[in-house]
């Protein structure tokens, strides 16, 4: 028995370093010519001919290296993870619920502790270094992992948040997402700017602006499914953003408009002066306060388009988007008035669009058309597809997955050790991104979390398998 | 005439003049029928006969070419079904309807399939979102009453142990079921079930006419089914009407429907080659009108049943032995046979209500031209025609006799010139 059981794993090694060569030989053709050979020009304006072989081999081998890996270790075990998971009882799958609910309570806490952990690991790390204890070099030092991670994050957790409703529960594919965000921002840019009036005002005010739009466009591809609809709010958001360019008298073109008003705490302003935050509360002046209060008020308005997510997922409405996802026709067959229900889906994901752009130009004081190209309504839209069309938790994972990680790029100083100087990682993200998109969608293609939680239940809550979910068809 | 049907308080629904064109396709042509309140209608008719597209008609998910639809609510409401929007003739004229190819939210659970279909009731009950949003009792308490309701249809479907699964994870009866249920959820006054047996097995099938009785006695609601399985049409319907071509062939309770030989000849059906030769000699006549396409058809294939059935006409098997000699008056003619039109031109007998071109080829090939002729038939001679026409009581029924005295009458009045037209 034990035999059969090491010559079956003989066997898997054999296989996997035959597959590896196999693998090798074919990685060697291909970059043969591309990577082995750089045409160059001299000082004399000649082309030469540099030969990179290290550079060849490297690629061969991490090729063949992979594959090795792939085959010996990773498939078996994914196979073996597969016959356990049929084994599992049901208590197990309960278990599982449960701890999933733990760690999104854990989730939830750590996003409300966040800054101020920030600050004291940094604090405990100058201390660890230095041997002084100063809390104050620990709340400068966080300004970078609050503002650039922290905010950063959670405006495209929200973003994605906001398409979710749009794509996730009705299935109409937006490709013009980034157009609210726009009209967020700019209403607020604008409106503050030339009537002075205050965040908390406009915070609404631009839902409001951005819903209206949702509906404008709503109207026109009310008609359109699948490839029609993703075309019509591409072109949408692209007028949006020429129409930003051009209306030079009131936009100010790509100049952008700058100065925007910061927001404030009920009237106290995150101002250096004496009526300012840091003064009223004895604090010392910096700027991290303003981005710490950025932080909790975009985390206030990302989990409150969680909850009127789920709120509305419970209601009849959530019910008749989701339906509408699933079978459009049997939805009218049941008197539902589809056009209403897809205006009430693109109202609502706009006016979270909304919000989120008019936190976007109180946040940044400056807005430009360049925010507010296809390239963020793509991203978003990676996001929801990456994070499980529906699925909340799946998205705030995407999202964090791929903005913090396209931030961390940025960090990887290490990385120029490795490539030598003119390394820039940043430049890699795009080609990361897509990587990991492709690896995401071939690992599980209904994004982090597929399954569906039922809207309503009459014995036990029962997780719905995304074999069974339709993405929709517009 | 028109106006006792109109104030017919026992009509759920009255289907009039009816048609629906695709192009040059005529899917429906001139349909007229009634649905009784409380019954159980059945529409049958082979494949391709037009019925989902009257169901898509009375639904609203076609607009008909030409027609009326009326549907009467119990509480005397009336509402003109094809000037509605499909939506809201379920929400408002409370029609209801299932799919032939199943029509599921297969992603939702049973019980969300239900509760989606209480849309409406639960739109008004939450505000339009607004109220509910906020967390106000009166949405809860019909929430709570809709999840109530659909526990009822789940145990009435006997799917009340997999109400938390999801739809698309069922067996294909209990997706049948759970489609009518959710039909149900609707509230609806009439309900249309397009094939709800198909696919289902022989118990399945029992339970099925179950489901529907209990339906129509308990809820009073009224059902309108299209049905293959004819053991399904005989056993529960209280009416039948069949369609072949877009056109009724026939309309009435089951036992007269099953003994129309017209029926009989639809289901049995004709020969490909036959079809082709059909479509040879409408070119040929230049003959486009759909009815006579059918009468050749049925006629055809009526003659098909005699020649393999002996029991049949005696007179209808000596035409068919005397087919293939083809002399100008056929064998079984009737008494007044004449070998040639009188003056060489012939009446147009399609005047009569009931001949068409093609019935009118066969009267002349035996031997009858004239108005005046049928006019005068005797019971040997109607019995004589009918074996060739092979319709059994049809011309008593359209009394071809009494309008061939008045054509006959009229005729004579006025000069021959009127009379032309006829010879195809
Ligand atoms: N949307 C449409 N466009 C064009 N032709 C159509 C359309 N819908 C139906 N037809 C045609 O109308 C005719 C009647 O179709 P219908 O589906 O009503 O038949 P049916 O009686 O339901 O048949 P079956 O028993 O196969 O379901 C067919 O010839 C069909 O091809
Ligand atoms: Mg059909």
């Amino acid at each position: 028995m034990a035999d059969i059981q090491s010559s079956g794993q003989d066997s898997v090694y054999v296989k996997a370093a035959r597959e590896a060569v196999i693998t090798g030989i074919i990685a060697f053709g291909l970059f043969f010519l591309v990577i082995g050979f750089r045409t160059d020009q001299n000082i004399n304006n000649e082309l030469v001919l540099a030969q990179r072989w290290g550079l060849l081999a490297i690629f061969v081998a991490v090729a063949a290296i992979g594959r090795f890996i792939f085959a010996a270790f990773i498939t078996p075990s994914r196979e073996q993870a597969k016959l356990a998971k049929s084994k599992v009882p049901a208590a197990a799958k309960i278990d599982r619920r449960s701890l999933k609910a733990t760690v999104s309570r854990f989730g939830l806490a750590l996003l409300f502790t966040y800054p101020f952990v920030v600050i004291l690991i940094l604090a405990l790390i100058q201390f660890a270094v230095t041997g002084q204890w100063s809390f104050q070099s620990g709340v400068q030092g966080s300004l970078k992992y609050v503002d650039n991670f922290g905010i950063q994050i959670l405006i495209y957790v929200m973003l994605a948040w906001g398409l979710n409703i749009v794509v996730g529960l009705a299935g109409l594919l937006d490709l013009g997402y980034v157009a609210f965000y726009a009209v967020g921002a700019y209403s607020y840019a604008l409106l503050s700017a030339h009537f002075g009036l205050s965040f908390w005002l406009l915070l609404p005010m631009a839902g409001i602006f951005a819903a209206t739009w949702g509906i404008v466009l709503g109207f026109p591809v009310l008609r359109l499914r699948g490839d029609y609809l993703a075309i019509v709010t591409l072109a949408f958001g692209e007028i949006i953003r020429l129409v930003l360019i051009n209306w030079t008298v009131v936009t100010k073109g790509t100049f952008g408009i700058s100065g925007i008003a910061k927001a404030t705490l009920f009237g106290i302003p995150f101002t250096p002066g004496p009526t300012g935050f840091a003064a009223m509360f004895g604090l010392p002046n910096s700027g991290v306060y303003y981005k710490i209060f950025l932080y909790y008020l975009i985390l206030f308005l990302a989990l409150l388009t969680a909850w009127v997510t789920i709120r509305l997922r419970r209601m009849p409405i959530g019910r008749a988007w989701e339906a509408l996802r699933e079978d459009e026709i049997a939805c009218r067959s049941l008197g539902i008035n589809t056009t209403t229900t897809k205006l009430t889906a693109f109202a609502t994901g706009a006016m979270f669009g909304g919000f989120a752009g008019s936190f976007f130009a109180a946040r940044q004081g400056f807005v430009s058309p360049e925010s507010f190209v296809f390239l963020e309504s793509a991203i978003i839209l990676a996001i929801v597809v990456l994070g499980g069309m529906g699925s909340l938790i799946g998205i705030a994972i995407a999202a964090a997955v791929m903005i913090g990680g396209t931030e961390l790029l940025r960090e990887l100083e290490f990385l120029k050790l490795i490539f030598g100087n003119d390394f820039t990682p940043e430049l890699y993200r795009m080609l990361l991104f897509g990587l990991a998109m492709i690896v995401v969608m071939v690992w599980k293609p209904r994004g982090f979390v597929g399954n569906r939680e039922p809207s309503a239940f009459l014995h036990e809550r029962k997780m719905i398998s995304s074999e069974f979910t339709k993405e929709g068809h517009g | 005439m028109v106006s006792e049907v109109r104030n017919n308080p026992s009509a759920v629904l009255r289907v009039e003049h009816l048609s629906m064109k695709f192009g040059g396709l005529i899917a429906i042509n001139d349909l007229n029928f009634e649905a009784k309140r409380g019954d159980i209608t059945a529409l049958i008719g082979p494949n391709g006969a037009g019925k989902t597209t009257v169901f898509n008609c009375i639904t609203g998910f076609y607009k008909p070419t030409e027609g009326m639809l009326t549907m009467t609510r119990q509480n005397g409401e009336e509402y003109l079904l094809e000037r509605m929007a499909d939506f809201v003739i379920t929400k408002k004229a409370k029609v209801a309807r299932t799919f032939q190819n199943i029509r599921l939210f297969s992603g939702l659970t049973v019980l969300e399939n239900l509760l989606v279909a209480q849309h409406n009731p639960l739109m008004l009950s939450s505000g339009y979102t607004i109220l509910g949003l906020l967390g106000f009792p009166t949405y809860k308490k019909a929430a709570a009453d809709a999840i109530e309701k659909a526990r009822f249809w789940l145990q009435k479907i006997n799917l009340i142990d997999r109400a938390d699964d999801p739809a698309g994870d069922l067996p294909y009866g209990a997706q049948r079921r759970l489609e009518i249920a959710r039909a149900m959820c609707t509230d609806p006054e009439l309900l249309c079930l397009d094939e709800p047996a198909a696919g289902l097995n022989a118990r399945e099938s029992a339970e099925l006419n179950q489901l529907l009785l209990s339906i129509r006695d308990e809820t009073g609601t009224s059902i309108i089914l299209i049905e293959h399985d004819m053991s399904v049409v005989m056993e529960i319907s209280d009416h039948v009407v069949v369609l072949e071509y877009g056109t009724k062939i026939s309309d009435g309770t089951p036992a007269s429907v099953k003994n129309d030989p017209k029926v009989i000849a639809a289901y049995l059906g004709v020969e490909d080659e036959e079809v082709v030769e059909l479509i040879e000699h409408a070119a040929a006549t230049g003959a486009d009108d759909i009815t006579a396409a059918v009468d050749l058809l049925s006629t055809e294939a009526i003659q098909e049943i005699t020649e393999t059935h002996p029991e049949a006409p005696a007179a209808a098997t000596a035409e068919a032995a005397a087919k293939p000699a083809g002399p100008a008056i056929k064998a079984g003619a009737t008494a007044n046979a004449l070998a040639a039109p009188r003056g060489g031109t012939p009446d147009n007998l399609t005047l009569i209500k009931g001949i068409g071109p093609v019935n009118e080829r066969r009267l002349n090939e035996h031997g009858i031209f004239h108005f005046d002729q049928i006019a005068a038939w005797k019971k040997a001679d109607v019995i004589a025609a009918e074996a060739y026409l092979a319709f059994d009581g049809r011309i008593a029924r359209e009394d071809w006799i009494g309008q061939a005295k008045k054509l006959a009458k009229e005729s004579q009045g006025k000069p021959a010139a009127k009379k032309t037209g006829g010879a195809k």
